[in-house]
């Protein structure tokens, strides 16, 4: 029997699985790739808590983070596809033009 | 009092050529070339209609009546009139005089004036700025006959400076040429010296009689401001005036400078040479009938008070004779036509001088009158020969004309013996009745006979010079330089007309005053007469003593000799086919040197006032750059440099130090601040991640709450 926990270190499994490839990669698409991993583990939590406490809207709140993870994922490959023209580059550690 | 309309209208002569002038010189532009021939040529004839229509109405006159006086308006009216003995007031009008001797020289300045116009048709129709020219050409018109119709001496300067700006407009009418430009401000700088020397003549008649019209007859308001010539006689009434006394000398002496720079004599005389400048017709209504007029017309107006300073006549006689026979000499010497023309024309100036000196009043007035006929057809004759010749005016380039030019030459010979004073012509009646005059004048006064002496001598060499130019030009062997030749051009009608009409003049003008042979007084001198009537205190002795007969015949024949002794030797020198000329020239190189050079006066001026004036200027810029602008400007450039520099080390190290300050220091506290912001996304994360830790752990303890509920 799967108990709430389990989902729950799943869920946390993942988001730190997502951070740390989000803070050591430095390929964007990567790290594209590894925010995916947090919004899902996310997702993983709300489907859970809306079973847990029997309320629907924890779902239907999940179908809304996919649609903004599939926007955001638009964005962000188009960004990255820009960039990639203009810099010829796709590794974060280059991308530093906006610091002091 | 008799009226006419042409009296009363009198103003209108001076006003039409002023309507034209304005019209030309306003909206001229726009005008087509016909239109600008109409007004022009209809307002001068108009006047001269008037002018015309006046003096027969002024001889319809009893001779004693015989001045007619207008005034238009009170233009300085007097103050309030003082107790009696004080001074009296200033008093000037706007009005104009006719008397016979500015009869005469209204029909002459609108006579001939209106032939040089309609000369002018033909001689400028080529020319841009036709209506200016001829805007030009009416404001001088109005300006002469402003002057010479004045009937008060302030009146008389306004048409006096009027006809000097015009002919500076004249003169400098092609502006394009630096020389025309050149001899226009000459002929206004000379003219300025004269002008003021005019003024001052005026204020010092003015305090002397207290009045500045010349006389009050022929006026309602005669009581309360006499004339010149009434104040005058009181004033010798009372003995407070006599013969010679300085003031009337000194005011003698001053209008004669005045006149001496518009009539261009001696030392005044360089600016006319160079007007020649100015196209051909202006020379002819300069030189010849009106500018170097109003000279001889100013001090034949004055004359009452010249015959009061017989030390004044004798300069004005001596200068004139000087100034005769010295630039008839330069004339001889000279090659462009229109120069030898302006020698001429200054010599014979000098000739008028001299009768005005030698108190030969209507005689000088008479030669005027001659002079503007057939010089002023020398000139046009000699615009029209420069005209075909297309712009040539080298003497040494010209000859053999007679047969190619024969509506020019033809005329041109008449001029030219007038000029010589060979009989019938008109220059004979006045020559010889100025002769004659200064010779009658000598069985009082010895020195008048070395005048005349001057005076024969200068009559020879005007015929040798004038001989000497006909025939360089018209006669001997063409030099026309070929290209020239093929293209001598048709003077148009327009041009030849005037001609004839004065050559005509120049035959008969000189009729109207038949000498003293057939009667005891010329019909002239009569006519003239109320114009000196108040001046025979001293020479009126010898004005009437007429010697014999036979003195007579013996003057008039010794004119007419040495006149045709200056032809023969003409003849002899110069229309020859080998230029025998220059051998005369050769003999005599320093005198020809001379001539040629004009007796080096120009360059005298150059060095004593020209260059002096440099000199002066040189040093005032040296006094500019070194004191003024080394000690003045640079001393307080320097002071103000000093003050900001002041003021630039406060502003850098207090003001901006301060905004500095606050900005460095603003700086320094951000600093830690701002090396978080590393542009390296993945620190970025970071910092969100501790951010989220914290969170995390700060609200731990809901969690546990949260985590228990769930079991």
């Amino acid at each position: 029997m799967m108990s709430p926990e389990h989902y729950l270190f799943l869920s946390l499994a993942l988001f730190l699985i997502g951070c740390i490839g989000v803070v050591t990669r430095r390929n964007v698409i990567v790290v594209l790739m590894s925010i995916e991993l947090i919004l899902n583990a996310v997702n993983i939590n709300l489907v859970l808590f809306s079973r847990v406490f029997g309320d629907v809207a924890g779902q239907v709140f999940a179908l809304f983070v996919l649609a903004a993870a599939a926007a955001q994922a638009c964005v962000g490959l188009g960004i990255i596809l820009a960039f990639f023209r203009n810099r010829e580059t796709v590794q974060t550690d280059e991308m530093d033009l906006l610091k002091w | 009092m008799t009226t006419s309309y042409f009296l009363d209208y009198l103003w209108l002569i001076p006003f039409f050529p002023l309507v034209a002038a304005a019209l030309m010189l306003f909206v001229g532009s726009l005008l087509p070339k016909n239109a600008i021939n109409f007004f022009c040529l209809g307002s001068i004839s108009l006047s001269f209609l008037h002018a015309a229509g006046a003096a027969l109405a002024l001889l319809a006159l009893e001779p004693s009546h015989r001045v007619f006086q207008q005034i238009l308006f009170e233009w300085f009216a007097p103050g309030p009139i003082p107790a009696i003995g004080g001074p009296v007031p200033f008093l000037a009008d706007w009005g104009y005089l006719l008397d016979p001797l500015s009869c005469v020289m209204i029909l002459i300045v609108t006579g001939v004036g209106f032939l040089i116009h309609v000369y002018s048709v033909g001689y400028m129709s080529r020319e841009r700025g036709y209506y200016r020219f001829f805007g030009y050409l009416n404001l001088f018109m109005f300006s002469m006959l402003t002057l010479v119709l004045a009937n008060n001496l302030l009146l008389l300067l306004v048409g006096w400076e009027g006809v000097g700006l015009s002919s500076y407009l004249l003169i400098g009418f092609y502006f394009q040429n630096k020389s025309a430009c050149d001899a226009a401000k000459k002929a206004f700088v000379v003219n300025r010296i004269g002008d003021a020397a005019f003024l001052l003549g005026i204020l010092f008649i003015e305090t002397t009689f207290g009045t500045i019209r010349f006389t009050s007859q022929g006026l309602a308001d005669a009581v309360a401001f006499a004339g010149i010539n009434e104040t005058l006689g009181a004033m010798l009434g009372q003995y407070r005036l006599f013969i010679g006394a300085p003031a009337l000398t000194t005011i003698a002496l001053l209008l004669f400078v005045g006149a001496m720079s518009k009539a261009a004599q001696f030392p005044l005389h360089v600016w006319l040479p160079d007007a020649t400048e100015g196209p051909a017709p202006v020379s002819a209504l300069i030189h010849a009938a009106t500018v170097v007029a109003a000279g001889v017309y100013l001090i034949a107006r004055m004359n009452a008070i010249y015959q009061l300073a017989p030390v004044a006549m004798d300069v004005v006689a001596f200068l004139g004779a000087l100034t005769a026979v010295f630039a008839a000499s330069m004339a001889l010497a000279q090659s462009d036509i229109k120069t030898i023309l302006a020698y001429s024309t200054i010599s014979q100036l000098g000739y008028m001088f001299l009768a005005l000196g030698v108190g030969a009043f209507s005689a000088g007035v008479f030669h005027l009158m001659t002079h503007a006929f057939f010089k002023a057809l020398l000139f046009l004759a000699a615009g029209c020969v420069i005209h075909a010749l297309s712009g040539e005016q080298d003497l040494h380039k010209m000859g053999g004309l007679w047969n190619t030019l024969p509506a020019v030459s033809r005329p041109f010979l008449i001029a030219t013996l007038a000029i010589a004073g060979i009989p019938p012509l008109a220059g004979f009646f006045s020559w010889s009745e100025i002769l004659d005059q200064t010779f009658s004048r000598s069985a009082t006064l010895d020195r008048y006979l070395f005048l005349w002496i001057v005076g024969l001598l200068t009559l020879g060499v005007t015929a040798l010079y004038i001989f000497r130019l006909l025939f360089l030009a018209f006669f001997g062997l063409s030099r026309v330089p070929p290209k020239v030749e093929q293209h001598i051009r048709e003077v148009p009608k327009t041009m030849t007309i005037p001609l004839v009409i004065l050559a005509a003049l120049s035959i008969v003008g000189g009729w109207f005053s038949l000498p003293t042979l057939w009667d005891e007084r010329s019909s002239f001198d009569k006519f003239l007469e109320p114009m000196v009537r108040d001046a025979n205190l001293e020479t009126a002795a010898v004005r009437f003593s007429h010697h014999s007969l036979l003195i007579e015949w013996f003057l008039i024949t010794i004119s007419v000799v040495v006149a045709g002794m200056g032809i023969w030797l003409a003849y002899k020198l110069y229309p020859s086919r080998s230029p025998r000329h220059s051998k005369v020239a050769a003999s005599w190189p320093r005198l020809h040197n001379l001539f040629v050079h004009k007796y080096y006066v120009d360059e005298i001026y150059d060095a004593l006032f020209v260059n002096r004036i440099k000199d002066l200027s040189t040093t005032f810029n040296l006094f500019d750059a070194k004191v003024i602008d080394g000690f003045a400007v640079g001393g307080a450039a320097w002071l103000a440099r000093a003050l900001s520099r002041i003021s630039m080390w406060w502003d850098k190290w207090v003001v901006d130090g301060l905004v500095n300050f606050i900005g460095k220091f603003t700086r320094s506290l951000s600093h830690p601040v701002r090396m978080l912001q590393t542009g390296v996304l993945s620190s970025y994360v970071v910092f969100i991640l501790i951010g989220l830790a914290i969170l995390l752990v700060y609200y731990s303890h809901h969690m546990q709450l949260l985590v228990r509920s769930l079991r």
